[in-house]
């Protein structure tokens, strides 16, 4: 128990450590490029003393090593600083954005193990067979296809060619925001309405990581099937669904967990496309406007917040692994 | 019981598709009856469907933009540029992955420590947010896509490398090298690197069609090739707003993407499956989409 508890701990120092690497990193980079943020921020025929002031204001004009120690403090003080163009607390910007890509990837993220997983213990179930062929031809396809793209074709069929294709109604999908504009819903038509206009963009990002887990599962299945307990539990009567649905899926559950973790980065990328398609309001959206924008601390607030999320995930992964499975737990 | 890597129907359907792809990005923009660049009259051209005649009385397999441009022209153009950047883009991600992995593990010590501390670093950072801050500081343009690409992508390689280095080194054939009085660095240049090389090569591969993908995200959000200079992303961009009227002007520059990146992982799933013989272990590791 003792033991444990110093690895746990152990395991939290190395992931602070990596976290401070990260916001440097961040630092150095943004402070690298060129041009001047301050720039952008007055309007073109100011003064150029209107743009030093508003460079002394925004404590662009102190040495980097200053600028760097407010900011790693503010930061571990969980203060982001403020957005150059809205002049709003970027913690608030980034709070507010959050939930909309949380729900996204949450909902997204189950759905992708939920497909995955067992399409992919099918494939390896039939290994060499004709359907295993034609599903992982059509999974590696759609592992290739950019997640922007599916999702223009999903509004091109389900939005627009609805009407032409005679498509019935409850399949006519709304294709850009969150709610009906000016619908003035309330209660369960309000969340049906929230619920129509999660379709595409749910179903484009559970495809594109459903693929990739069902690849990943056809293989752990396939190194598995190998095994002696599997022959043991054939030879013993257990019926096909016996054997897959308890004795393998149990086996590579802790590869699975750990692959949860693995996908969050993949499910990062895929939410600033989708959410730059759909127009929905989270955070790749408001990452993307703010490059645009050159907005310096809301980009490095947004990039904090992600690589946070990717380490947390991690951590978590390898402090849940040995509960999860009772080989490892002697030896972390 | 293995099938070998050259003769297996897979690996040859995969590459003779990214051999003729190779072909007719370099042939079809040279032979075609009208500058993909150009704007002609718009319109009488513009928004022709795939597979019919335009106004003019030419074929167009794919149809044409809303410039009356023809879009099977311009996507081999574009597949240049994809094509370029994909390659280009994973092998400077190797080389830099290559050098700073086999370097990490030569050297050991501070060196190692702070190699592996700045490539766990850049991992914890999802790569496309990577690319997106990079891309977005910087001037956009090929060649800042192109370093960009590296820039983001050697990590997975230089860990490889280091793993790879770290075992051969112990082998008695560099004990033995080293007995001869062979320079420390030329061991690991002659004797060490071409024996731990393998899983890197997959992985280069496995990584050409990641950065044909990230290329094209880039260009679909404007951070990318600019236009006129067509890239799938770019094309795929400029039909967004044409998807009710005319979607084959975004879908069929998709299909290009989707076929060369297909062929390039089953391409490098097949390597990897070859190599998993030798380093069934290691086989697993490599591969994963960032």
């Amino acid at each position: 128990m003792q033991n444990e508890l110093s690895v746990v701990v152990r395991r939290a120092a190395d992931a602070l450590v990596l976290f401070w690497l990260v916001v440097t990193l961040i630092f150095v980079l943004i402070r690298m490029a060129p041009g001047d943020p301050a720039e952008f921020l007055v309007s073109p025929t100011a003064a150029a003393a209107d743009a030093a002031r508003l460079r002394g204001e925004l404590g662009l004009d102190r040495p980097l090593a200053v600028q760097y120690a407010r900011w790693a403090g503010a930061v571990v003080r969980g203060n982001l600083g403020e957005s150059f163009s809205s002049r709003q607390p970027v913690s608030r910007l980034l709070l507010d954005a959050a939930p909309v890509s949380i729900a996204l990837g949450g909902i997204s993220l189950l759905l992708t193990f939920l497909v995955g997983v067992p399409l992919g213990m099918l494939q390896a179930a039939h290994r060499g067979r004709t359907i295993d062929r034609l599903t992982t031809v059509f999974t590696t396809a759609v592992y290739a296809a950019p997640s922007f793209w599916i999702a223009l074709a999903l509004v091109a069929v389900f939005t627009y060619g609805a009407a032409t294709l005679g498509l019935p109604e409850a399949l006519r999908l709304p294709a850009f925001g969150i709610r009906t504009p000016g619908g003035g819903l309330h209660g369960w038509a309000a969340l049906a309405d929230l619920a129509r206009h999660a379709v595409l963009p749910v179903v484009t990002l559970a495809a594109v990581g459903a693929a990739g887990i069902a690849r990943y599962s056809r293989s752990a299945v396939a190194d598995v099937l190998h095994e002696g307990w599997v022959a043991t539990a054939r030879a013993k009567g257990a019926r096909p669904s016996r054997v897959y649905g308890r004795h393998v899926l149990r086996n590579i559950t802790p590869q699975l967990f750990v692959l949860m973790a693995l996908s969050l980065p993949g499910l990062v990328a895929g939410s600033v496309f989708v959410e730059s398609v759909f127009s929905w309001p989270g955070l790749g959206r408001a990452m993307l406007v703010a490059i645009q924008a050159r907005d310096y601390p809301v980009v490095m607030g947004a990039t904090v917040f992600y690589a946070a999320a990717v380490i947390f995930a991690n951590f978590a992964a390898d402090i849940a692994l040995p509960l999860l499975d009772p080989r490892r737990a002697g030896r972390v | 019981m293995k099938r070998s890597f050259a003769s297996d129907r897979v690996t040859t359907s995969a590459s003779a598709t990214l051999v003729i792809m190779l072909a007719a990005a370099v042939l079809v923009p040279m032979f075609a009856a009208q500058d993909p660049l150009a704007i002609g009259d718009v319109l009488a051209l513009r928004l022709v469907p795939p597979f019919s005649h335009d106004a003019a009385g030419a074929w167009h397999l794919f149809g044409t933009d809303r410039f009356g441009r023809d879009l099977f022209v311009r996507m081999m153009l574009a597949a240049r540029v994809s094509l370029a950047l994909g390659v280009g883009g994973s092998l400077l991600a190797a080389a830099i992955g290559t050098i700073a992995g086999a370097g990490a593990a030569w050297l050991g010590g501070v060196a190692d420590r702070i190699t592996m501390a700045i490539a766990d670093a850049l991992l914890a950072i999802p790569r496309l947010v990577l690319l997106l801050v990079c891309a977005a500081l910087w001037k956009p343009g090929l060649l800042t896509v192109l370093i960009v690409l590296g820039a983001t992508g050697w990590m997975g390689v230089a860990r490889i490398v280091r793993g790879e280095v770290l075992g051969v080194r112990a082998r008695p054939f560099v004990e033995a090298a080293k007995a001869l009085g062979v320079a420390h660095w030329s061991v690991l240049w002659r004797h060490v690197l071409p024996n731990a090389i393998g899983p890197a090569i997959v992985a280069t591969t496995l990584g050409v069609g990641n950065a044909i993908l990230l290329e094209s995200g880039l260009s679909f959000l404007g951070l990318g090739i600019q236009p006129p200079r067509p890239s799938w992303g770019n094309m795929i961009a400029g039909g967004r707003d044409l998807i009710v009227v005319a979607p084959w002007v975004a879908l069929a520059p998709g299909l290009a993407l989707i076929v060369t990146v297909l062929a390039v992982t089953l391409l490098g799933d097949r390597l990897r499956d070859t190599l998993a013989g030798q380093h069934a272990p290691l086989a697993r590791q490599i591969g994963e989409r960032s």
